[in-house]
């Protein structure tokens, strides 16, 4: 009874709750009006470029490096950390392989922080966000840690280098090469896209296009279209068909997504033209085995995983024994991947695709 | 019912009001800090401190309402979700030119709204809480994607995202330390020293007894769902801040989080028992044993494995002493009865 008669006496006032909340928020918020436009860049740009870079330094021996996938247990970034401990191996260093096991940006954070903490020498990340990591990265990097992206990027100005996967050209030179070789080097070729307005396959689909207009190499070859299976399995495989049935005479279909190239696979390995159109693109090693198997699929591409690795270690070994600084211009050796220089923003580009066939499909696990 | 056994009763009060769970969840947690910082290299750090005041902010705070919530036998699932939202709503004002100071307050307001949406389902319609705020979880995380969709706004100003991860001068106090520390003191005061709190757990141990008792217990809890949604706006304020991007997907996940803290710190599902030290104990001890784990490094699955253990060893428990200090107390009662055939 006498809860009940305190509680009239002291009643919850109807606003104090959302009184309390409003206070709180405009205790945290600082004064002047701080909008989108009216916000001062004040120190985005401080790069610690007083260091100088000696290009005939060795590797040091002895630096810890740790590797942070966008999330663990993921087949690609297990190929990439297995060739990436190898290396770190050679150059006698430490290695460890640590991320979370959800892809995001906040369970990310919480992993630099602790690589950080221990006081790893190099951190090579494929980042879940752009700008979500850049705080804790800095912090890391304050704190004398070299930071190296690779596969995903992040803000320019909170790492020291982008190790890239893609050269826009290389890919699209290396898929119209592969086609053509198919071929005999005449005939109909179709592509299969992702979306209408997917930037990496457009970037390609233009190269391939100029290539065949320009090319001496490539001018019996006619591009009769493009197809957009918009990365979805069901809708790829309807315009597989779409495209087999509107061209009757087509050669060789040219799917540069990884999701096209499996659907156009498995329509054509149960239809008849199997065999008789040839089927090129980006894949990977895991989704075309069967197709690459029961002669559908000839060769496919697609970078290595495990070359991207190993280039992110030795970019970032490099920088932490001040070979390079990871500023345009700068070269170094990555081992037997050969010779490498630094591009604009500091990224560091792998090279043309690998090729995957028949004979060399088998090596590969992702 | 005998005096002797009268007595027993209190002496097995006195007994329980030492060993109860989040008496013993206090203890374990100092006992695992001193461990860690003692045996796990890096932990003991200034840094590492800073570090897991950050990483355990947001759980904390919202951990906060929940344990009242709870208490009086509710749940609010949807905590997570409304702090996606939120920071979806501070990307799109952010975005049409809205002035910071302006949508600071604007987005406690939005979630102070999305909870007393989750209030008027659950007290209006007599909806079980469960079944409202997993709809909410569903439809705040929906309408965040409807806002921002796949994209991030990030462009938030350094002086104010660098204060969230910011430290008090040269001191390691991280400056969300004041608010939290503030937030933590004014909940256990209305939940163990005002008459309202008092009101929570009456709510919480049986609704109908309170109601007779003259508690407005639906009133009560519409407005635990406001105040809620309004700590959740304020921390979807601050995950933006701290990680400087406004996503749909912000906090994705932490309502599982929250309530493990909740629970770990002694607070009954059923409502009715529970005290805000033992949460915050709840809270610290599962975010620093995650940290010391990492620093160790063991694989975020077999994280993942300890977090969820430690769940049932925390629902468990409690149900296992209550049942073991029952059946001794019967013991004991039976011993001291006297025989009736001497």
């Amino acid at each position: 009874m006498s809860i009940g008669r305190s509680l009239q006496r002291i009643p919850v006032h109807p606003a104090a709750p959302a009184a309390i909340g409003l206070a709180l928020a405009l205790a945290l918020s600082a004064c002047g009006g701080t909008t989108q436009d009216s916000q001062d860049d004040t120190d985005s740009g401080s790069d610690d470029s007083d260091a100088v870079a000696d290009p005939d330094a060795d590797y040091e021996s002895g630096l810890s490096l740790a590797m942070l996938p966008k999330s663990v247990n993921n087949p690609y970034f297990e190929t990439s950390s297995e060739a990436a401990a190898e290396v770190v191996d050679e150059l006698g260093g430490d290695y460890e392989y640590t991320g979370p096991s959800d892809a995001t940006a906040s369970s990310q954070v919480s992993y630099i922080n602790t690589v950080s903490q221990q006081g790893t020498d190099v951190i090579l990340l494929s980042a879940n966000d752009p700008n979500a990591l850049c705080s804790s990265l800095e912090q890391a990097r304050a704190a004398g840690t070299v930071v190296v992206t690779f596969d995903s990027d992040v803000d320019a100005d909170c790492r020291d280098a982008f190790v890239s996967q893609v050269d826009d050209d290389a890919v699209g030179e290396t898929l119209i090469e592969m086609a053509a070789e198919q071929i005999g080097g005449s005939g109909t070729v179709a592509i299969l896209s992702a979306t209408a307005n997917a930037t990496n396959q457009n970037a390609w689909i233009d190269v391939i296009e100029e290539q065949i207009e320009t090319n001496p190499d490539y001018a019996d070859i006619e591009l009769a279209g493009v197809a957009y299976g918009d990365d979805e399995d069901e809708k790829s495989f309807q315009e597989t068909q779409g495209l087999l049935q509107a061209n009757p005479d087509l050669d060789a279909i040219i799917s540069p997504t990884t999701v096209g190239i499996a659907a156009a696979a498995r329509y054509l390995s149960s239809s008849d033209q199997q065999g008789e159109v040839a089927l090129t693109g980006l894949g990977t090693p895991n989704q075309m085995r069967e197709y690459v198997e029961d002669g559908t699929v000839t060769e496919f591409a697609l970078w290595d995983p495990g070359e991207l690795g190993e280039l992110a270690v030795y970019t970032g070994a490099a920088i932490a024994s001040n070979i390079i600084t990871g500023a345009e211009g700068e070269t170094f050796t990555a081992g037997d991947l050969g010779e490498y220089t630094v591009g604009e923003d500091g990224v560091v580009t792998l090279g043309p695709p690998a090729r995957f066939n028949a004979e060399n499909i088998d090596d590969y696990d992702f | 019912m005998s005096v002797e056994a009268g007595r027993q009763g209190r002496d097995g009060l006195h007994l329980s009001r030492f060993a109860t769970w989040d008496v013993a969840i206090i203890v374990v947690t100092v006992v695992f800090l001193i461990f860690a910082v003692t045996s796990v290299q890096h932990f003991g750090t200034s840094q590492n401190a800073t570090f897991l005041v950050l990483e355990l902010a947001p759980i904390l705070l919202l951990a906060l309402p929940m344990t009242l919530i709870i208490v009086t036998g509710e749940i609010d699932l949807s905590v997570a979700s409304t702090v996606g939202l939120t920071s979806s709503a501070m990307g799109v004002m952010w975005n049409s030119g809205v002035p910071l100071e302006t949508i600071m307050p604007l987005c406690v307001v939005i979630g102070a709204v999305l909870g007393a949406v989750n209030g008027f389902f659950v007290t209006a319609l007599g909806l079980p809480s469960l079944a409202v705020t997993i709809g909410t979880l569903a439809l705040y995380r929906g309408l965040a994607f409807v806002l921002l969709g796949d994209t991030a706004v990030a462009d938030f100003p350094r002086s104010h995202s660098s204060w969230t991860i910011g430290t008090i001068g040269e001191t390691p106090i991280p400056n969300v330390l004041v608010p939290m520390i503030v937030l933590a003191g004014l909940f256990a005061a209305v939940l163990h020293a005002m008459p309202v709190g008092r009101a929570i757990f009456a709510s919480g141990s049986n609704r109908v007894a309170a109601a007779f008792a003259g508690i407005p217990v639906a009133k009560l809890k519409f407005w635990l769902y406001v105040t809620s949604g309004a700590v959740a706006g304020l921390v979807g304020v601050f995950w933006t801040l701290r990680f400087s991007s406004a996503r749909a997907d912000n906090a994705h996940g932490l309502e599982l989080t929250v309530v493990a803290a909740v629970l770990l710190g002694g607070v009954s599902i059923f409502g009715g028992k529970g005290t805000l030290p033992g949460v915050l104990a709840g809270v610290v001890l599962l975010s620093s044993l995650q940290n010391a784990l990492r620093l160790a490094n063991v694989s975020s699955e077999a994280l993942t494995v300890v977090t969820g253990s430690l769940l049932i060893i925390s629902v468990l428990a409690p149900n296992i002493l209550g049942r073991v200090r029952g059946v001794l107390r019967r013991r004991l009662r039976r011993t001291h009865v006297p025989a009736p055939n001497p």
